[in-house]
């Protein structure tokens, strides 16, 4: 039997592409990628990231100023756009500030205040600044702490930091929590900003690439580091609720190496299975799947055959971090989103910057944008530690493919 | 609200190196001495690994060892994967995860090449754990790795709990903390290393240790420890705020206790035999 699907009542999106959801929507439609050559403070990187303009100037104030740090302004960057304040405070005044809980998906948080302040040590006592405040920039539940601040919540509130699938773990724990009573409502969020240790990092691994990222092309060479914060408030949707749903998700680890996916994909099939079985659908039903898509050699391979082994060779795949770069901790919440938007607008995004597609790759990749109605598409994640989590949404009709077309969307 | 059998238990910290040796000393019948750690910890994995990964990894594979060897598990239970590994689901629970190696990628990020070892960079993300402890157990199971600061025993379990429910299945949480080393120790003060494993089931339980039943999150005053060196711990490691519930388990009797679970919230718990 399925599970109680979750409505999202209200979201919001900020990344590359710019601050607002409509900035995703229409980056997505033109095929305007927001990639750029490596122009983060001073690194020295022959890489392409997706950095979101301004932050640098936007420090946090007030009461928020110990958050201060790029991690926590993106977070407060989104959460001003798209009436998501307006939407959390009318819930709060339906649930109580203390039933709507806060899970905040985040792979490095503000890491970034500790690297400023490992380059500002004492000369004589090696100490760091004393204005350096851990707590409240690098500490993993920095974010959530903020996050839930910021919307005036007093619920249950963690950060949860799975590497790349961590925001899309959000959406589990938060369905898992209100199931259990533990909150009525749930506000998801995922943010991750760029910052020295990921950009230095994944070029250590070799895995960045020194072009725009290029998934499942033939040619393909490595990801690009991107940066994005998104957020949804969750409430278990109505009877015949036309909003778009949480149908399913499925979590598995791959138990077989820290770095590299299992090259058959064993993990991310059983995710992707368990998304499946808690909806209750088949896989032909899914008109969509929105891949993690890295554009590593391996780890494209190892969701090819996982989804082909679910879905067969037809259904319609893409991946979208050729518009952001790979938003890391943030990337969970940024393609639900992004599905989010799919469904709402009948839109099927290409896979920008590829040409080629990888003969040795069996999933059917879409390369040029394409409009037609959705009912249920797929979103994955996977990260470093062989974690896995693929999240099922979906609309009853009618649904709004045909309306958005209706009205000449293009 | 239905109850969850604790049915194992794992622990290390000074002067509580194991559940078996632990008990008497929580339950007050032998008086706490802050002895360190063993180094031989996390002896599941294989010797070439134990090397290379820190003291953070090896304290939370640790007291997952030692909660999973106590308990009871049907063997090949894990029919969905196909594979012979653990049915068990975890949650790691952890305020800051491994300081050691952030302090490592920090460091050489200043230095002019800016070379972050390969190593390091895998081994910096908040569920190396839970990845390690997949692989050496080939448990293809969910899991998940959060910190909510000061409460993060009390979020893990909330977590622990709505996934036990959820999936009806088993589910090990394991929370853990060490004090990070300088120049981040002038920033975050963490007292001593503290490691804890709980393994929850929701179905009825004959090996049950203990029954719980989570009450919900208020504000008031967390229950505090007798012994000055255990309340020492259990104020100094966010792993440690578990102390008092840890003390009820070994003490067996009915009760309630008061978890600290942030800021100025507290969770109250029922446990019985």
């Amino acid at each position: 039997m399925a599970i109680k699907p979750l409505a999202i009542a209200a979201c919001t999106l900020t990344n590359a592409l710019g601050a607002g959801l409509a900035a995703s929507l229409r980056a997505l439609r033109r095929g305007e990628s927001g990639l750029r050559p490596c122009d983060f403070e001073d690194a020295e990187l022959n890489t392409w990231i997706g950095r979101v303009a301004g932050l640098e100037e936007e420090p946090l104030r007030g009461e928020f100023a110990p958050f201060d740090c790029r991690n926590n302004r993106l977070a407060r960057l989104s959460l001003e756009q798209d009436a998501f304040g307006a939407a959390v405070r009318a819930a709060r005044d339906r649930y109580g500030a203390d039933r709507i809980g806060v899970f905040v998906g985040t792979s490095t948080s503000g890491i970034g205040a500790t690297e400023h302040a490992y380059r500002q040590r004492d000369p004589i006592t090696g100490s760091l600044p004393a204005t350096f405040d851990y707590r409240h920039t690098h500490n993993v539940f920095s974010v959530a702490d903020f996050t839930q601040r910021w919307l005036g919540l007093t619920g249950v509130a963690f950060a949860i930091s799975t590497a790349c699938s961590s925001s899309a773990k959000a959406f589990a724990s938060a369905w898992r929590h209100l199931r259990a009573g533990f909150c009525d409502a749930a506000v998801v969020g995922g943010v991750d900003s760029l910052c020295l240790t990921t950009l230095y990092g994944f070029n250590a691994l070799g895995l960045a690439s020194t072009r725009p990222c290029r998934p499942w092309d033939v040619e393909r060479d490595g990801l690009s580091v991107g940066e994005g914060a998104g957020f949804a408030l969750l409430e278990w949707a109505e009877p015949d609720d036309d909003r778009v749903l949480l149908l399913g998700y499925g979590e598995s680890s791959d138990a077989y190496h820290m770095t590299a996916a299992h090259p058959e994909g064993a993990g991310a099939v059983l995710a992707m299975q368990g998304a499946l079985a808690r909806a209750d659908a088949t896989p032909t039903q899914v008109d969509y799947i929105n891949l993690h898509g890295t554009a590593t050699p391996l780890n494209d391979a190892a969701e090819d055959r996982a989804v082909v082994r679910v879905f067969g060779p037809n259904t319609p795949c893409s991946s979208t971090k050729g518009w952001t770069g790979h938003t890391l901790g943030a990337a969970g919440l940024t393609e639900a989103l992004f599905v989010h938007l799919c469904l709402e607008h009948g839109l099927i995004p290409g896979t920008l910057h590829t040409r080629r597609r990888d003969p040795k790759l069996g999933a059917n990749i879409v390369l040029e944008n394409q409009q037609r109605p959705l009912r249920m598409a797929l979103s994955n994640s996977f990260g470093f530690g062989g974690t896995n989590c693929s999240l099922l949404f979906g609309r009853s009709p009618p649904f709004s493919g045909e309306r958005s077309r209706g009205k000449g969307g293009k | 609200m239905n109850p969850l059998a604790v049915e194992a238990v794992g622990l290390m910290a000074p002067g509580l190196a194991g559940w078996a040796a632990s008990q008497a000393v929580l339950a007050g019948q032998r008086p706490y001495v802050a002895e360190p750690i063993p180094a031989a910890m996390a002896t599941l994995l294989p010797a070439n690994e134990r090397r290379r990964v820190t003291v953070t990894i090896k304290l939370a594979l640790q007291v997952a060892q030692e909660a999973m060897a106590q308990a009871v598990l049907a063997p090949g239970s894990s029919p969905d994967t196909g594979r012979t590994g653990l049915a068990v689901r975890t949650v790691f629970a952890s305020s800051g995860g491994d300081s050691e190696v952030l302090d490592k990628i920090c460091t050489a990020l200043t230095q002019p090449d800016r070379l972050v070892s390969p190593t390091h960079f895998h081994q910096s993300v908040h569920n190396t754990p839970a990845g390690y402890w997949a692989i050496a157990t080939d448990c293809m199971q969910s899991s998940v790795s959060l910190s909510a600061y000061d409460g993060s025993f009390v979020a893990g379990l909330w977590e622990a709990v709505a996934l036990a429910w959820a999936d009806q299945a088993r589910v090990l949480l394991v929370a853990y903390d060490l004090p990070p080393p300088f120049p981040l120790a002038e920033h975050r003060q963490i007292v001593a290393p503290f490691g804890v494993a709980l393994l929850l089931n929701p179905a009825p339980s004959a090996n049950r240790l203990a029954l719980l039943r989570l009450g919900r999150e208020t504000t008031g005053s967390a229950d505090r420890l007798d012994d000055a060196g255990l309340e020492r711990l259990r104020a100094g490691n966010p792993a440690a705020r578990g102390l008092p519930l840890l003390r009820a388990i070994a003490r067996g009797a009915v009760g309630r206790v008061i978890l600290a679970a942030g800021a100025n919230a507290t969770l109250s718990v029922e446990v019985e035999p």
